[in-house]
Formats: structure tokens, C-alpha cells, sequence
């Protein structure tokens, strides 16, 4: 795979740094289409690096078909990597098995979107969140159960819980269960794959300032992915956006909503920007038509070009890099020296 | 102006054997005018899909009418036949729903189920049918609709059967649209592009429409008014910018500030603030007695709340009306 894909490497302190993903490809086989055809390619993760620093909140977003959840579950080993590489403190994971895989899992854990089919309907809430610490032989029986009650407390869940069934709970106290049981083996990694999306805006905030109040108490780092900006704002340090397997552009959180540079982002904050006239503004300027093409078998060139408004002949042939344009802010865009950024400090004064 | 759909102290119910049925719907009361568009809001047990399934008389098994009145254009849908509520669903009133992937028949194409609309109300034939359909669904910005005419729902992203539900369900030219959630299942760069088209085809066919939504951010740009539900009672109502600006019952408050909203610019927030959370959740069905629902949750509550049942719609303002104890103080 080509090499020039990957981010450039900034003098980082190397024990800062607690994940790295390095030039990762996830392709699927999508079936024939012809007996006489190769089968088609979904390339679903398409060359992606970036850097997660410890403590700190990594948030990636972008649409559905983007590769977001695919980029979750490859770094997890819940799907094989194609290529490249996945370095979890200081050791390449990619393509573990068996017990060294188990014993990485002990610091890597994940929450799912989806509380209601990610909890075994016909077992307890008590012993599902035990369930990781029997695996990994975490401590003796009786110290399991008491940390299953603590971790109990530490959700806002009563201890009496544990002896329930799932369908018992709500959407919001499964969600819950399921963050009670990924902090059960004391892990330093949570990945939350749309953590939140299905739940209802008032349970959604109380779930967001828990996973916060657990970073804080634990010095947990999180990938947190979703669609929603607005979240993604609050809830990260640092934002990847994400197009059909690629990264488009990538900055801490303050500098992608101050200054974004790349025509995707503009049509995502646009899309997403509070009401008024800064929003008609963005959208008339800048929201694109579409939708986002297939990731099976992308046409060469840049993944955006197809619902671009700044399209050139060149965005078609080459595929762009991602180029570093700052202080950690990468973009991935031909015309990025000549497109001027929407000027959203004088739009938000005015 | 004139009424297109008027809810008139609605009370929908469970039936549970030969006791008396547990309410999920209390006293609801609202109008549409035509040309305009009403915001149902709540978060999900407050009982908004089944406002939306009761005035299309599609209520679920077990679930039953116990009072009120639903007026379309002065004709009561509760008393109607099932023939004449069958002749106006699809025609006079129609719905999109939240999920298109589960409302769109797999086994059949979109021209099938567009034309199957445009067949039965309007007894077209067959060529009138198929030269509609592709009208429809270029007026829903599917681009080359001659060819997606043949196509089935999953060969269809998600924006696409999306506009194909509402080319169905605007094929008749209803004088009522209900749209239950139509876009929480779209990214939100298509929200954008479906919230846009509705408003364009409703200047065009001055449809009323019902918009059911979670939003309560986005309502002030989406609907003119607004009717704020919880636990089957509707709390806070009035014309969307005024109840969105002042809200003054503490669970509008509270679903406003619990939404995380993009801010741009420099002055974007760069430190983590706790969200504003209400704790607790929606009182189950049959634990709702007469007293305020959000009493449990409420910060604000105090002993005239206790001591006395929910309060009435009071007004509290132009065209807005709450129903709190508090209102007045919790307003200065």
C-alpha cells in the first residue's frame, strides 16, 4: 500500500501516545457480479492513520458508509485489518488471536450503539458484567462480585440490579450495563461506536456527562464516534471527519469548528449549525446535494469529487493527501491553497 | 385560514381486561391550519407516534379511543366507517414514516407502490400512472426517475427511500401530511436535503402538517407551532420562536439545555461543561396518577405541586400556554 497516505509524524512524547493506527485498510469481498468478473471490493477503511493520545478523547465523524464503525471495529480485531498497522501500547495488534488477543482486551474495550441487542436478553445484568472478569481471571470470586456492585454505584445503577434481567432496564440504564461492563477489567482504551445515538436527547446527556465524569475520576481515553457535530464538539479533543474510508480532514476540536479547511466539513457544519442566518448563510454557500457514492469499487481521485462544488479535471485523476496545514490540522484537498475557508468568525460576529 | 385537522381533548388508552384502560394519551388538544405545520415534541413514552397513529385510525391492536374528538375538515375521524377512513387515508391525510426501509413492501418496485396510490384514489390507468409517478419523482429530486421507477426499495440509499415515502404519501395531494420522525434515520447532510424539499412541496400544495420530532432545537425553524408532550400530556404549547425563546416549564427548559449544539466560530466552547440533565426517566404506563408526571424529576417542585394534580394549560404569554404550578416564578 502506498505509504504517502499516512499522516505525517509530529515530534509527539512516544509515551503519550497510547493508540496508533498506521495506514489501515479494511476491504469485504461483495460477491461476483458476473461469473467472468472479479468479485467487487468494498473498500470500506481505505488507508487511515491517526494518533490517540492517553487521557484524551478521540472523536471520529462522518456519515453512514464512511467507515467509522468499520475503523472501531478493525482497531477491537472485531473484523480483520487488510493491511496496516495497529499499535496498542507500544505492540502491534493487528491480527492477534486467542489468548495474547484476550490478554489485550483486558486494556481495550468497547461500547455498541445498539443497548438492546448488545446485552444478552437470558442472563442476569449482574453476571454479564462479570462475564469479563471470569475470561480474563481477574481476581477471586468473591472479589468479582463486589467489583460488579461497585461498578454498579460507579453508573448510577442500585446494587439490586445485578440480579435483573435486561429487558428490565431502559434503553439509558442499559447503556449502562454495557459501560459498567467495558470499565470492568480496568481498561485504559473505551471505543463507543455511536454510544449515545439511540438514545433520547435527556437520557443522552446523562449518559455523555458520565462517560466524561469516568474520564476524569479514571484518566480514561475514549474513541467516540458518532454523526452528531454538536456532540463530537463537546465531548473531543481531537476530530477525525471521515469519507468513504478515508480521513478528509483532521484538527483538535477548537480549530475544526474556527477554521475548517476542507469543502466536506464546510457541508457537514453546515448541516449542522444552530438556526439563523449564519446557517442559511452556510448551507446556500456551502451544504452539498446527494448522497454519499458506494465504497464498492471507487472510481480514482478524490472520494468527495463526485458532490464537490469546487470540482477540478485534476480532483478526478489524483487522489489527494492528507497534507499537514497546521498545528495537527491535516487536510486532504487539491485546491486547499486556493479555496478561501468560510469566514465563520466575521459571519458569527455579525 | 382554515382548520385542516383539529384534536380535541384526545384521550387514548391500553385496554386491560375488564379493568378500566391504562391511559396513554390525556385530554389532547391541538389544531392545524392549512398551510402550516404543528411540532409534536417529547422524548420517546410521551406519546407522540400515538397522537400520529390514532388520527389515522391505525392504533395498534389493544390500544383504544376512551374520549375525545379528531376532527378532519369538520368530519369526525373516530365515528367514521372503516370503508370512508380507508378511501381517506392515502388521499386525504397521509403519513411518512420513521423507518422507509420498513415501510416500503421489498417485494415490490417504488413505481409500483407510488402508482399503487395514484390507481386506487384517483382510478388512474395505467399510463396516466406510470407518466404521474415519474412527475412525482422528479418533484422529489430522485435523479433519472424513468429508470428508478423499476427499481425495489433496497437497491434505494436511505435519502432516496426516504423521498420515495414522501412522493407516496404527497401523490394524492393530501390536505394532511403526518411526518413521524423522517429523518432521524439520515445523515445529516440528507436531513437536510429531505427538511428542505418538505418545506418547498408544502408552499407548492399548502398541505398541514403534523412534524413528530425529538428536536426541540430544530422546531423553530421547522414548524410555526409547537406542542411540547410528557407522559401523555401535553405541558407546553404555542407558537414555536415563542415557547423555543421563553419556555417556561422545566422539562422544555431542560430539553433544550440537554442538547449539545454546535457552536462555530473562535468563541466555541474549548472546555467540557456537564450538559444540563434531567435525571430519572418517563414514569412507566399505569403509574401516572393525577398529579403533575413530571413531578419526580422535576427541580423546581414544591409543595403547591404535591398537594394538587396537574394544572390546566395556562396561558403564560402571546399565543403560549404551559401547565405548571410555577410558570410565573420560574419565568422572573
Amino acid at each position: 500500500m502506498t505509504a504517502s497516505t499516512s499522516v505525517p509524524i509530529q515530534n509527539q512524547d512516544a509515551s503519550a501516545v497510547l493508540l496508533s493506527v498506521d495506514d489501515l485498510f479494511v476491504h469485504f469481498q461483495a460477491g461476483k457480479t458476473s461469473p467472468f468478473k472479479p468479485a467487487s471490493v468494498v473498500h470500506a477503511v481505505d488507508g487511515v492513520s491517526f494518533r490517540v493520545r492517553r487521557g484524551t478523547t478521540f472523536g471520529i465523524v462522518g456519515e453512514s458508509g464512511s467507515g467509522k464503525s468499520t475503523t472501531a471495529q478493525a482497531i477491537m480485531q472485531l473484523v480483520p485489518a487488510t493491511a496496516g498497522r495497529i499499535v496498542f501500547r507500544d505492540k502491534d495488534i493487528a491480527g492477534l488471536t486467542g489468548e495474547p488477543l484476550r490478554q489485550v482486551r483486558k486494556h481495550l474495550q468497547i461500547v455498541f450503539q445498539d443497548p438492546f441487542s448488545a446485552l444478552n436478553p437470558r442472563r442476569r445484568a449482574g453476571d454479564q458484567i462479570r462475564e469479563p472478569l471470569d475470561l480474563l481471571h481477574i481476581g477471586t470470586r468473591s472479589e468479582r462480585d463486589e467489583r460488579v456492585r461497585r461498578l454498579l454505584g460507579e453508573v448510577g445503577l442500585p446494587p439490586q440490579a445485578a440480579d435483573l434481567f435486561p429487558h428490565q432496564f431502559s434503553g439509558g440504564q442499559r447503556q449502562r450495563l454495557c459501560i459498567a461492563r467495558a470499565l470492568a477489567p480496568e481498561p485504559d482504551l473505551i471505543v463507543c461506536d455511536e454510544a449515545v445515538s439511540a438514545l433520547d436527547v435527556a437520557i443522552q446527556a446523562q449518559i455523555l456527562n458520565l462517560l466524561k465524569r469516568l474520564q476524569r475520576e479514571r484518566g480514561l481515553t475514549y474513541i467516540f464516534i458518532s454523526h452528531d457535530l454538536g456532540v463530537i464538539q463537546q465531548f473531543c479533543d481531537e476530530i477525525a471527519v471521515m469519507y468513504l474510508g478515508k480521513i478528509v480532514e483532521q484538527a483538535p476540536a477548537a480549530d475544526l469548528f474556527a477554521a475548517p479547511r476542507h469543502p466536506y466539513t464546510w457541508s457537514l457544519i453546515a448541516a449542522a449549525a444552530p438556526p439563523g442566518p449564519l446557517r442559511d448563510e452556510l448551507t446556500r454557500r456551502y451544504l452539498v446535494g446527494g448522497d454519499p457514492p458506494s465504497p464498492i469499487n471507487p472510481p480514482p481521485g478524490c472520494r468527495f469529487a463526485e458532490r464537490c462544488p469546487s470540482v477540478i479535471t485534476h480532483c478526478r485523476e489524483t487522489e489527494p493527501h492528507l497534507d499537514s496545514i497546521g498545528v495537527e490540522h491535516y487536510a486532504a484537498c487539491h485546491r486547499i491553497r486556493e479555496l478561501a475557508p468560510p469566514d465563520i468568525n466575521a459571519l458569527t460576529a455579525s | 385560514m382554515s382548520t385542516v385537522l383539529q384534536v380535541d381533548n384526545l384521550c387514548v388508552g391500553i385496554a386491560s381486561g375488564n379493568r378500566t384502560p391504562v391511559p396513554v394519551l390525556e385530554n389532547l388538544s391541538f389544531e392545524v391550519q392549512r398551510g402550516r405545520t404543528m411540532a409534536l415534541v417529547g422524548e420517546s413514552g410521551c406519546g407522540k407516534s400515538m397522537t400520529a397513529l390514532a388520527i389515522m385510525g391505525l392504533l395498534p391492536e389493544g390500544f383504544v379511543v376512551t374520549g375525545g374528538r379528531i376532527l378532519l375538515e369538520g368530519e369526525d375521524l373516530l365515528t367514521a366507517s372503516r370503508r370512508r377512513l380507508r378511501s381517506l387515508r392515502g388521499n386525504a391525510m397521509s403519513m411518512i414514516f420513521q423507518e422507509p426501509m420498513t415501510a416500503l413492501n421489498p417485494l415490490y418496485t417504488i413505481g409500483d407502490q407510488i402508482g399503487e396510490v395514484l390507481r386506487w384514489h384517483r382510478n388512474l390507468g395505467r399510463a396516466d400512472t406510470r407518466e404521474q409517478t415519474i412527475a412525482f419523482l422528479r418533484a422529489v429530486q430522485i435523479p433519472a426517475p424513468e429508470r428508478r421507477l423499476n427499481a425495489y426499495p433496497h437497491q434505494l440509499s436511505g435519502g432516496m427511500r426516504q423521498r420515495v415515502m414522501i412522493a407516496m404519501a404527497l401523490a394524492c395531494k393530501p390536505r394532511l401530511l403526518i411526518a413521524d420522525e423522517p429523518t432521524t434515520a439520515l445523515d445529516v447532510t440528507v436531513q437536510a436535503q429531505i427538511f428542505d424539499l418538505l418545506a418547498k412541496l408544502q408552499d407548492e400544495t399548502e398541505t398541514a402538517v403534523v412534524l413528530i420530532t425529538h428536536d426541540l432545537g430544530a422546531v423553530s425553524e421547522l414548524a410555526h407551532e409547537v406542542s411540547v408532550l410528557y407522559a401523555g400530556r401535553c405541558i407546553e404549547s404555542g407558537v414555536s420562536h415563542e415557547v423555543i425563546e421563553h419556555a417556561r416549564h422545566p422539562y422544555t427548559r431542560g430539553l433544550l439545555a440537554c442538547v449539545p449544539h454546535l457552536a462555530l466560530g473562535r468563541q466555541a466552547a474549548k472546555v467540557w461543561s456537564d450538559l444540563g440533565e434531567i435525571p430519572g426517566m418517563v414514569p412507566p404506563l399505569g403509574s401516572r396518577g393525577p398529579d403533575c408526571a413530571f413531578l419526580a424529576r422535576c427541580s423546581y417542585a414544591d409543595d403547591i405541586c404535591r398537594a394538587r394534580p396537574q394544572p390546566p394549560l395556562d396561558p403564560a404569554g402571546p399565543q403560549h400556554t404551559v401547565s405548571c404550578w410555577r410558570h410565573a416564578e420560574i419565568a422572573a
